[in-house]
């Protein structure tokens, strides 16, 4: 078994226009995904909007510096995570495919291998 | 019972063309790892040079080769940590089906891993070519016009994401095998059209990808017999290679369709390739290959460029835009309008094709308009579009024929 992230990102202007009823289908999407991967879902998270975020960076005599926003400013941010097990990519790239984020094109999802220190 | 030297090597030289995929692929569902198998798959070549003149040229080379391979790669595996394969592991599918099925073969799973749709298309090629035809990253370099450590540089990153992003060695599900059998077809499809006409450099045919992909096609066919799609990709390539060793003429100059010599069309790949034909038109739906490859059979059959049967091609294409619609097929439909009804008629054809972005740096448009040009003797305009022409392909044969063109053309200004 392998360990994946799969990230959600999309443009939150047109999350923040989504309507009430949207949103119920969108939620329903999750948690028909959530059903479907059982136990293979180790973490699951919404993030809060990109303007919340709070950026740090050294630069090259050391000193810190802490930014209001994201750390790469797109117009598409990072609106959340899963984190899964699974024993390969087909089966990750299955599951995603029941993700809500896939109803809109302004959203998508990017996924990554964790990489095994084991 | 000692063979010679050059027996021994066109032996090895066969074996590697034709067991190559056979031997790496059933290795590489042994060791899980697909470096190690293509070690051993390489030593398990260079063995039989030398035990092969030993010993003799054994009567299943391929069964002899992979037997080495696998012997090898076991060998290997007992010695290395378990730590190493750990982490070069890719998927293997261990839940195998029967014998008898078609789709239990290494090969396929193979095929699969490398045109895996996680891959760039880049990557699919020259995995492909690599990994199922056997050709070495130097020659894989070659084919596309890129230096071999750039070539070596995408097989090395392509190979990394399928063992850390776990790329299933696996043939896929029933759902799922259609529409991925589908991309196999094209990454063959894609390497054929690639080397049909190179697109830079001072040969017109790459015979290296030709040949490749026809042997995929024959590969892909013998595993999966009754695939339409297959045999019509198989027919469509024998047909268009039928004419390959006619698109250059004896000094070197491209020859079109309209100019080759027909006597030296290979009688054995056409017949081949209209038997095909002939099986796959039975499937329906038509198959975008098999619409392809019923057009080249017509140019095939035809006695010559005039007596070719244009109205058929015509409606051959009319069929194939309706159902894969693309602004090329829309464009080699406007020339055989124009063949049909005159040159008149092709450039109305191609006219709204003008403004299409897909085609903006599409140099056989230009090309086909001051074809047409041309004939109706509209000398400036012709004049400009073979310009432009130029412009638009680094191939260094077809420019000579454009400069040729544009040469004529200018004459008559």
């Amino acid at each position: 078994m392998a360990k994946y992230m799969i990230l959600i990102y999309g443009d939150a202007e047109q999350w923040d226009a989504m309507t009430d009823e949207q949103w119920k289908a969108h939620d329903g999407g999750h948690a028909a995904f959530t059903a479907k991967a059982g136990s293979r879902v180790l973490d699951g998270q919404q993030l809060e909007r990109a303007p919340t975020a709070t950026s740090l960076r050294v630069d090259a005599l050391g000193q810190i510096h802490t930014t209001d926003g994201p750390f790469l400013e797109t117009k598409e941010g990072l609106g959340g995570y899963y984190l899964l097990e699974a024993a390969d990519l087909d089966e990750v790239l299955e599951l995603a495919k029941l993700l809500p984020e896939l109803n809109y094109t302004h959203s998508g999802l990017e996924i990554r291998p964790v990489v095994d220190h084991g | 019972m000692n063979d010679t030297r050059d027996e021994v090597v066109a032996a090895v030289t066969e074996a590697h063309r034709r067991d190559w995929a056979k031997v790496l692929s059933t290795t590489a569902h042994l060791t899980g790892d697909l470096d190690l198998a293509e070690e051993c798959a390489q030593d398990a070549y260079a063995q039989a040079l030398e035990m092969w003149g030993e010993n003799g040229i054994p009567d299943r080379p391929g069964a002899w080769l992979t037997t080495i391979a696998r012997n090898r790669a076991r060998d290997v595996l007992r010695r290395e940590s378990v730590f190493r394969r750990k982490m070069s592991l890719v998927v293997t599918d261990e839940t195998v089906q029967g014998p008898e099925d078609a789709l239990n073969d290494d090969r396929l799973r193979l095929i699969f891993t490398c045109t895996h749709p996680a891959l760039s298309t880049e990557a699919q090629v020259a995995l492909t070519l690599r990994l199922v035809c056997g050709l070495s990253t130097p020659e894989v370099a070659r084919a596309f016009l890129v230096p071999p450590a750039t070539m070596a540089a995408r097989i090395t990153r392509a190979k990394r994401k399928i063992t850390a992003a776990r790329i299933p060695y696996r043939v896929p599900g029933p759902d799922q095998l259609e529409e991925r059998f589908t991309a196999v077809l094209e990454v063959v499809h894609l390497i054929f059209t690639t080397g049909h006409t190179a697109p830079l450099g001072a040969h017109l045919v790459r015979r290296d990808l030709t040949d490749s992909a026809i042997r995929l096609a024959r590969m892909l066919h013998l595993l999966m017999p009754t695939n339409a799609e297959t045999i019509a990709l198989l027919a469509l390539l024998l047909l268009i290679s039928s004419r390959q060793e006619t698109r250059m003429a004896a000094d070197g100059r491209m020859a079109l369709l309209s100019e080759q010599d027909r006597s030296r069309w290979d009688r054995q790949l056409i017949a081949e390739g209209q038997s095909l034909l002939t099986e796959a038109l039975l499937r329906r739906p038509p198959t975008r290959y098999a619409l392809q490859a019923a057009i080249a059979a017509l140019h095939a059959e035809a006695p010559s460029w005039s007596d070719t049967d244009w109205a058929e091609i015509v409606s051959i294409y009319d069929v194939l835009l309706r159902l894969w619609p693309s602004p090329v097929v829309e464009l080699n439909r406007a020339v055989a309008i124009g063949m049909r009804d005159g040159p008149g008629a092709g450039l109305d054809a191609l006219t709204p094709l003008l403004a299409d972005p897909a085609l903006a740096t599409y140099g056989y448009l230009s090309a086909a308009r001051a074809d047409f040009l041309r004939r109706l003797e509209n000398w400036p305009q012709a004049m400009t579009a073979y310009e432009e022409a130029l412009t638009l392909t680094d191939n260094e044969i077809e420019r000579a024929f454009l400069t040729d063109r544009l040469t004529e053309v200018a004459r008559n200004l």
